[in-house]
């Protein structure tokens, strides 16, 4: 196997665990208008993503940077083809961050409300645009033999591709209500379990239909033996994965329904890029224009080094990050939510017994089956 | 415009923003950890008060700092593929390796330290920010790596075959004279950024409101002008460093042009300030300094200074026709303006810490404006220098090898114009509500009482609810 293999690998395992640490966090903003009822509901929602999006998030800042490192070329199509829609993403995922930070920070109804819409928005618009990038990068784009890309906008806009779109964000608001029942307790729990069996069968149905057209009509040309097998198997595996998370929650078992949706979207995305593969951006144009893991990788030197580099620090990072959710895996209630710590609220005076106090934790219910 | 123009433009203009809050972030999540180390170590409640007043702080400016940053890692690929093909192997590294190393250690830590207040024991709270703080720190290593790559390429060699720029040595990309120069420099002026807006904001908080949390403000203003000046100083002498290795070795042209010193001198005078044209004929008014630019430049009173007419004619021997000559009223007040703000901001420092000695509490009025002044001044300086760096490099992207002009994508200026219009507006207003938020905490003071949990010993009696 040759090092720009591995890193294909590695991208993939990047690109399927952003999609499974973000997904959710994208599913439980999508959420915030369904599920989140009042200001104290949001933010019992808004919690239980606050200490990890961010770190989430670092997950594709990695796999835009291991793409740069290790596929240049890959990169540099990619990035400056889908211009808008990336732009798109960013000015999402800029609303998004701004809003988990600044939407307590004023004591006003009106603000909160602007930065949940914001929230809501910076969490579905990813969601879509992500499976339709995807989608694109399946089929194939109109790349030249320099590798520029030679359509516009509405070129990715193609049926395929919006199938992708559908499928990334109904697996994200599935996952997020997964999440969502995990995390919490009383009446938000159960609505969240109640609408995952809902989600479960719309994020069957696209997403089944997605990963079929994906097998039929979209793996490499000439792809066979191990490789097709293997992302048909990936394929198969993502649904079964699925089924059994929306069985999982529809019993109550929590736990399992969050690492089986989680591993379906890993395979699902695991299922997309052995199709890809030895293709890393088709060209629909000429073949000449296609982009391959032999033609858009950096030097073997360039890889060496990275290889080294991810074999040291990665172990540490899933470390420390499994280690955060450790810390914060309690439920977190939907009861008396204590006032933000706004200034205005702070130099009132300190809250007293009938004050907005009072915990809103509570300890995690032995009976249920959290994983 | 072009689309030359216009992504160089939006490269300008995101980055320029983006770095508003990046010295901010590395400075201050120092001192905020020095102030939770503080608390540690001395039991005073003051300072846990004021690691949460300068913790808010540091959030409201740490959420823009970071939204901003995922445009800069896209934007390569996005605006500047034909530059990203070509120097990916060697510039994407340190991207990747900053992700890695360092986005996740500062991201992962810090969603520790603003939820875990009641979650994790005293001093491995701190220890997290602490851990922000180093991450903040590589991130700047990585980042000043690439861009040293650009001001002063090393480590590398031509491919031919392939068209494009290969590693050979990730030592010698790591450890380049440019960066190891840059480096210390950045930092530095990321110290003096934190601390002056925290000895700006504590001072305002003595003269306004006098009585009110006073030992804890002056607290505030001495960490802060201490570490303004103890970071001027290391500023001055890196960016001497970095002057010397410029003008004599890397790019005689950027330090000419921000001399506006058209024919080489030997020795030559440091130019102060020019009333007039800079384009070589004579001005209506000068001010400048005998011989100092030879010593600043080459370190001896009589060093010989390249003139910008004479790399202009080296170059176009060298590398062919066309101009190798940056725009100088921007390379040359660029240059001023950083120097002369940050020695203005690390002056008002000296006079706050003058006026608090012995326990004064100052009254004047100018010292007011002056203090509410003072945090803006390292981030114009802050600005003017990377304008300096990048400016002054053109017409190169990467200094000698590839031009800006060669670097950019096969994009349609609508594209770009449309989205450099829709991140300016955007930009635009996250920096009003951003100020205004900044605003509003730094005049609210410091909070009556510290969260409950905290004072209970880390017992968990307050739930993670932050946002």
């Amino acid at each position: 196997m040759h090092l720009s293999d591995l890193w294909f690998i590695a991208i993939a395992v990047l690109w399927a665990g952003y999609f499974v640490l973000e997904g959710f966090d994208f599913g439980v903003g999508i959420l915030l208008p369904v599920l989140g009822h009042g200001d104290a509901g949001r933010r019992v929602m808004i919690n239980t993503i606050g200490p990890v999006w961010d770190g989430n998030e670092v997950w594709l800042l990695t796999a835009g940077g291991a793409t740069f490192a290790a596929f240049p070329a890959w990169y540099a199509s990619m990035f400056s083809a889908f211009y808008l829609p990336l732009l798109i993403v960013l000015i999402a995922l800029i609303l998004r961050g701004v809003g988990f930070e600044f939407r307590g920070k004023r004591d006003s109804a009106r603000w909160r409300l602007g930065w949940d819409s914001a929230l809501f928005v910076g969490s579905l618009v990813p969601a879509i645009l992500w499976g339709l990038a995807f989608g694109n990068v399946l089929r194939g784009i109109p790349m030249n033999a320099a590798h520029d890309y030679a359509g516009n906008f509405f070129t990715l806009l193609n049926p395929y591709a919006l199938l992708g779109g559908l499928t990334t964000l109904a697996l994200f608001t599935l996952h997020g209500a997964v999440f969502l029942a995990l995390r919490t307790t009383g009446d938000l729990r159960s609505r969240a379990n109640a609408l995952a069996w809902k989600l479960g069968a719309a994020a069957a149905a696209v997403g089944g239909g997605f990963l079929a057209w994906t097998e039929a009509s979209h793996r490499a040309p000439g792809q066979t033996g191990t490789t097709g097998a293997a992302s048909a198997a990936l394929a198969a595996a993502a649904a079964a994965a699925l089924i059994i998370a929306v069985l999982a929650s529809r019993a109550g078992r929590e736990g399992i329904a969050f690492a089986c949706n989680a591993a379906a979207i890993a395979a699902a995305t695991g299922a997309l890029f052995t199709a890809l593969y030895p293709r890393v951006l088709p060209s629909s144009l000429i073949a000449a224009g296609t982009l391959t893991t032999a033609n858009a990788s950096s030097t073997a030197k360039t890889l060496a080094v990275m290889t080294v580099v991810a074999a040291i620090f990665l172990p540490f990072v899933l470390l420390y990050q499994g280690w955060t959710y450790w810390v914060f895996r309690r439920r977190i209630g939907a009861g008396p939510v204590p006032a933000l710590a706004a200034p205005e609220t702070e130099l009132a005076a300190p809250p007293g017994p009938a004050g907005p106090g009072g915990s809103g934790v509570r300890p995690r219910p032995r009976t249920a089956a959290g994983g | 415009m072009s689309v030359l123009d216009l992504s160089r433009w939006q490269f300008g203009i995101t980055t320029v923003y983006h770095f508003l809050f990046v010295p901010i972030t590395i400075g201050l999540a120092f001192v905020v950890a020095g102030f939770e180390t503080a608390w540690l170590r001395t039991g005073r409640e003051h300072w846990l008060r004021l690691t949460k007043f300068y913790g808010k702080l540091f959030l409201i400016n740490f959420a823009l700092g970071v939204v901003t940053g995922i445009v800069q890692e896209f934007q390569f690929g996005m605006n500047w593929s034909a530059y990203s093909r070509f120097v990916g192997d060697i510039f994407g590294a340190p991207l990747a390796i900053e992700a890695l190393l360092a986005f996740f250690l500062e991201s992962t830590f810090l969603g520790l330290w603003i939820f875990g207040w009641d979650r994790l024991p005293r001093r491995l709270h701190a220890a997290c920010m602490w851990t922000v703080a180093v991450g903040t720190t590589l991130s700047a290593y990585f980042i000043l790596a690439a861009n040293s790559w650009m001001q002063h390429p090393v480590g590398y060699h031509y491919n031919p075959r392939t068209h494009r720029e290969e590693l050979s040595s990730f030592l010698a990309l790591m450890t380049n004279p440019a960066q190891l120069a840059a480096f210390p420099h950045v930092i530095a002026a990321c110290f003096l950024t934190a601390g002056a807006l925290v000895a700006g904001i504590a001072m305002w908080h003595l003269i306004r409101r006098p009585g009110t949390d006073t030992a804890a403000f002056r607290s505030a203003v001495k960490a802060g002008t201490i570490t303004v000046i103890a970071a001027a100083v290391v500023t001055i002498a890196t960016g001497d460093i970095q002057g010397k290795l410029f003008t004599t070795r890397y790019q005689p042209m950027k330090m000419a042009s921000a001399e506006a010193l058209y024919h080489t001198a030997k020795p030559a005078p440091l130019s102060l300030l020019t009333i007039g044209n800079l384009n070589g004929t004579k001005p209506v008014f000068q001010v400048t300094l005998p011989r100092l630019l030879s010593f600043l430049g080459t370190g001896n009173w009589n060093g010989t200074v390249q003139g910008i007419d004479n790399m202009q004619a080296f170059y176009r021997q060298v590398y062919g026709p066309g101009s190798y000559t940056p725009v100088i009223p921007v390379t040359y007040w660029s240059f001023r303006l950083m120097i002369g703000i940050g020695l203005l901001a690390a002056l008002v420092t000296l006079v706050a810490l003058w006026a608090v000695r012995r326990g004064r509490i100052p009254r004047s009025r100018l010292l007011l404006w002056s203090v509410i002044a003072l945090p803006l001044l390292p981030l114009a300086a802050n600005s003017l220098g990377w304008i300096l760096t990048e400016m002054g490099r053109q017409p190169w992207l990467v200094y000698g090898q590839m031009r800006t002009a060669a670097g950019v994508s096969a994009n349609s200026a609508g594209e770009v114009l449309a989205s450099m219009i829709v991140l300016t507006l955007l930009y635009g207003t996250l920096a009003v509500i951003e100020a205004g938020l900044m605003l509003k905490y730094a005049r609210a003071g410091l909070a009556r009482q510290a969260a409950p949990g905290t004072e209970a010993g880390g017992e968990e009696t307050s739930p993670a609810l932050v946002y």
